[in-house]
């Protein structure tokens, strides 16, 4: 027990030394916390537009001046005609262009009939569909003050409420999507690849001569990474609590316990795969492939898992980041339970027995 | 010159004889061009819909139906108790609850007026934003069908109207895959390129050849350059072999030329392959070399209007953005692929791109020192 | 008298405060085995590396083969050999492509490479493994490689960092022999390591401790002066006073 922990502090300064790699570690939560919270967001503002005004008349002119004061827009260029069109959406200069045709207003006070006409770049086709939406609701806007709007009979009045995250914030989302792959990179990523080190550089060998048993020298490698595992799930709850004003709805404990568990899972992957792996750049491979791919697709942080096609949401069901994530979800996000999360708790716990016997078995065949 | 030539030769056999170079090479672009797009499907579909009825009328039904039909819903629950619904969103099985309350249909006919409530799971605020507007849109539709059935429209073309056309260009059919796609090819090649050069430098270092090279008359120049020159040649087999797969699996061909494509490959690639250098200076262990690099990619992509349009960032997101070759590449490559944008639309790219590929490299070779203790 | 190969005049490299190499000056002669000891941290590496071109120093003078260490580094790297204590050919390479790609750097020519890999290979009775990769070798195998490599251009100066570390003592008389043959074909060896048995095969030795040269002279004029029998007790009286540890 003794050289165990002997083992364990020089593993720690070993760690502990590389301050570059400590402050990407450390950082890494950080940076992407500021970059979901701050810089990302699904919503589209700003789309920049190009207007081919025909009509040049004061209502084409008073829509015009809307659309570049509301916040969805900038009027960016105007054009002359319909051949340049092609070139402001080849060189990504507008999302959309407005087409006014000639005698607008003419045609809207007389006929009572007007057209106009959008073409949206749809090499994006979402954020195309919701430029044009908000376009189209400017432009009604502007047709229902024209008519003097009547009280109809028989309305049915709808009301909203939204569940668990009543401003729509994203970090609801994003933030279990970033503690699952910080935790894969540092778990499974950084703990396979210090191992197979020692694998490849042969000091491997001269650790295994020393009085300790095979196995607690590879565990040895691996307890490090457990605290800075840990340490960087305290740092993301922080931030989540006080730089995004997101409350942990659920018991703390309980999350912290489930958060080990996971963190154990990478580990135990970790092992396996330094188990099976003979050079740091397969094991880096491995992890990025195999890991931290599957963890950015399958957490449903980035990507709805429901709207998958049937065989990767059976794939995503093997994946552990999944589980973890909708066990953080519901105990930070909804408040719920134990007996909630019970399910995944549990398949995770098995999953990491199964990962560790099998890592435990093939470092024995081959240690031996 | 002539090192030069004896360089390329090492580093190309020792490249052929590293099974994860030619791993990553190969699986790389399969596995990341079939499982992202087909993972990354935006389009919000099949939301599950309770229904909590406490009206049990005709209207009631009728609108369940009428949403249900819709193919947007999918009923999970049809109950009376709105703490049973409740409970089935904790557990996450549904998104949406409709409630219809008691006297619906007959406050509806006899006061005018009635109430719909709908709740939704908002932990992912954008899919129940979208589930709440198809479902306003439903009662909205279903509101208009009630009027009429008791009463005559009034003439609505007595009022001003504008009438909205709308087109959509280049993909017309709201094909996601088709914006997906070419964004991950310029991600694919962005990570092989940074991610081999970074690791293969680092462990030279590690294995103390390094030192053997630099006690031999190699200029600083010429070891760089033996590097840079094979890590090119294989992103540019990487970008081959990613646009292969695209077709292959997607059957989509770019628009525009591929001149256009293989042009702004090769200058980005010696962009990447730069940053590559430069995270190799700062690493001693390929441990090291592998933090950094996955660092660098994971800024560099959240930062590449992949999958959030860049125009929405914060100004001072955006102003990371234009220091971030990823965000030109990734634009230049759709607009290739998706629009066909010709060479000479995109020259401000393309000086932008020169710019990476002189700028990362100097500062590389500025930061690896041959002469360092 | 024949000339100097290596010359040093109050040579010296700090590192912040730290002098590893404090003014030492000495002279190689071409032809001879110069063994360079000292405990570990003594500064033989950094001196080694400022003789080889890799380090600037700080003050002092020194040349190489003729050329000064401050302005000609990169002539010097054409005309020396190294070999260091790691083992620095490619794993991933056969015998025959490290050959030819160290030579092909120092300058031979298609032709030349052809034949000096074919005697090689002959010579050091590698027909067999020519063609497999270096990694698959045993070490004392390596070590040979190593040494026949870094010698292959005929450099006037051949530098060995520890090359005998970690092998058994059949191999490290063979591969004494090899430094004996490179010598007497005029090459200087320039020689670090820890076996005192080795010490006694060097036309001169000197002991550094603490930066500074200690002693200097051969084998047998250093065990006079310091009145022992053997060069284990010479570096042990020297060491035993040395401040500065690992």
């Amino acid at each position: 027990m003794k050289t165990f922990v002997a083992f364990i502090r020089k593993e720690f300064w070993h760690v502990l030394r590389d301050t570059r790699s400590l402050v990407i570690l450390l950082g890494l939560p950080v940076v992407m916390m500021i970059l979901f919270g701050f810089a990302l967001s699904s919503e589209v503002k700003n789309s920049n537009v190009a207007i081919l005004d025909y009509s040049n008349d004061d209502a084409s002119r008073l829509l015009i001046d809307r659309i570049d004061q509301s916040q969805y827009f900038s009027v960016k260029e105007r054009l002359t005609s319909e051949a340049q069109i092609e070139r402001v959406f080849r060189r990504g200069e507008a999302r959309l262009v407005i087409i006014f045709p000639q005698n607008f207003q003419e045609d809207l006070s007389h006929t009572n009939q007007a057209q106009v006409r959008f073409i949206g770049d749809a090499s994006d086709p979402n954020t195309s569909n919701i430029v044009i939406n908000y376009a189209s609701s400017i432009f009604r806007d502007y047709q229902n003050e024209l008519t003097e709007q009547k009280k109809l009979p028989y309305t049915i009045e709808t009301e909203t409420r939204m569940l668990y995250n009543p401003q729509l914030k994203s970090s609801y989302n994003f933030v279990p999507g970033v503690m699952t792959l910080i935790l894969m990179l540092l778990g499974a990523m950084m703990t396979s690849v210090s191992i197979v080190k020692e694998k490849e550089t042969g000091t491997m060998e001269i650790l295994l001569v020393s009085p300790m048993r095979p196995l607690l020298v590879v565990l040895s490698k691996a307890v490090p990474y457990l605290f800075l595992c840990f340490i960087d799930v305290v740092i993301i709850l922080l931030l989540a609590v006080f730089l995004l004003d997101m409350p942990i709805r659920g018991s703390l404990p309980l999350l912290l316990a489930e958060s080990l568990l996971f963190i154990l899972t990478t580990l135990s992957l970790g092992l396996l795969v330094s188990a099976v792996v003979d050079s740091q750049q397969t094991a880096m491979f491995l992890s990025l492939v195999g890991f931290l791919m599957p963890a950015l697709v399958f957490s449903g942080f980035m990507f709805p898992i429901e709207n998958m096609p049937l065989p990767l949401q059976i794939v995503s069901n093997i994946v552990p980041t999944k589980w973890y994530y909708s066990i953080v979800r519901a105990i930070m996000v909804k408040g719920l339970g134990f007996s909630y999360v019970a399910k995944q708790t549990l398949i995770l716990a098995v999953m990491t027995v199964v990962y560790l016997t099998v890592a435990i078995r093939k470092f024995k065949i081959r240690l031996a | 010159m002539r090192n030069l030539v004896f360089l390329l030769q090492k580093e190309f056999r020792q490249i052929f004889r590293n099974p994860t170079i030619l791993r990553m090479i190969l699986i790389m672009p399969i596995m990341q061009l079939i499982v992202i797009p087909l993972a990354a499907d935006y389009e919000i579909k099949h939301i599950s819909i309770s229904v909590v009825d406490q009206d049990h009328s005709t209207y009631s039904s009728k609108l369940v139906n009428k949403m249900t039909a819709s193919g947007y819903f999918q009923l999970v629950e049809y109950t009376q108790s709105y703490a049973q619904a409740t409970k089935t969103v904790g557990d996450g099985k549904t998104d949406l609850i409709l409630t219809i309350p008691a006297h619906f249909e007959r406050d509806l006919i006899k006061f005018n007026k009635a109430q719909l409530h709908l709740a939704a799971d908002a932990v992912n605020g954008v899919r129940a934003g979208l589930g709440t507007a198809y479902a306003a849109q439903m009662i909205g539709d279903f509101n208009r069908e009630i009027r009429e059935e008791w009463m005559l429209l009034p003439k609505f073309n007595e009022m001003p109207q504008i009438e909205i056309t709308s087109a959509n260009w280049y993909n017309p059919h709201f094909d996601y895959h088709l914006f997906m796609v070419p964004g991950i090819l310029a991600i694919l090649v962005t990570m092989v390129g940074a991610f081999l050069t970074a690791l293969n430098i680092v462990a030279e270092k590690e294995v103390g050849t390094i030192e053997q090279i630099n006690v031999t008359p190699l200029k600083k120049h010429e070891f760089i350059l033996g590097k840079l020159i094979p890590f090119w040649v294989l992103g540019m087999v990487s970008i081959t072999l990613g646009m292969i797969v695209t077709f292959v699996i997607f059957r989509f061909l770019p628009v525009g030329s591929f001149f256009t494509i293989y042009a702004f490959s090769a200058v980005y690639m010696f962009g990447v392959l730069g940053i590559g250098l430069l995270i190799s200076t700062f690493a001693d262990t390929q441990q090291q070399a592998t933090l950094f690099a996955f660092f660098c990619m994971m800024v560099f992509i959240l930062l590449g209007g992949l999958y959030t349009p860049i125009e929405s960032m914060p100004e001072w997101a955006q102003w990371l953005t234009r220091i971030n070759p990823p965000a030109y590449f990734i634009k230049i490559i759709r607009a290739v692929y998706i629009k066909g944008s010709a060479f000479s639309d995109l020259i401000p790219e393309f000086l932008v791109m020169i710019a990476f590929a002189v700028g990362f490299n100097a500062l590389a070779v500025f930061n690896y020192r041959k002469r360092s203790a | 008298m024949t000339k100097s190969v290596i010359h040093t005049e109050g040579l010296t490299r700090k590192f912040g405060d730290f002098v590893a190499v404090n003014a030492i000056t000495f002279d190689v002669k071409e032809g001879e085995i110069f063994g360079f000891l000292g405990a570990n941290g003594a500064g033989k590496t950094t001196a080694m590396r400022i003789l080889c071109g890799l380090l600037e120093p700080t003050s002092g003078k020194a040349s190489v083969a003729g050329y000064d260490v401050y302005r000609q580094n990169e002539e010097i790297k054409k005309h020396i050999g190294y070999m260091s204590q790691k083992f620095s050919l490619y794993e991933n390479l056969t015998v025959r492509e490290n050959i030819q790609f160290f030579g092909g750097i120092y300058g031979l020519t298609r032709k030349e490479l052809r034949e000096k890999t074919a005697v090689l290979i002959e010579r050091l009775g590698l027909n067999q493994e020519a063609d497999k990769l270096v990694g698959s070798l045993p070490l004392g195998w390596k070590q040979k490689i190593s040494f026949s490599v870094a010698i292959l251009h005929r450099p006037k100066v051949v530098f060995l960092d520890e090359p005998t570390g970690g092998v058994d003592p059949i191999t490290r008389r063979q591969f004494w022999d090899m430094i004996y043959e490179a010598a007497h074909e005029g090459i200087t060896v320039f020689v670090t390591t820890h076996y005192m048995d080795e010490a006694e095969y060097c036309d001169r030795v000197s002991i550094m401790v603490d930066g500074t040269i200690a002693a200097l002279d051969t084998p047998s004029g250093l065990k006079k002066q310091f009145q022992v029998e053997s060069m284990d007790e010479v570096f042990l009286q020297l060491a035993r006073g040395a401040k500065r540890g690992e």
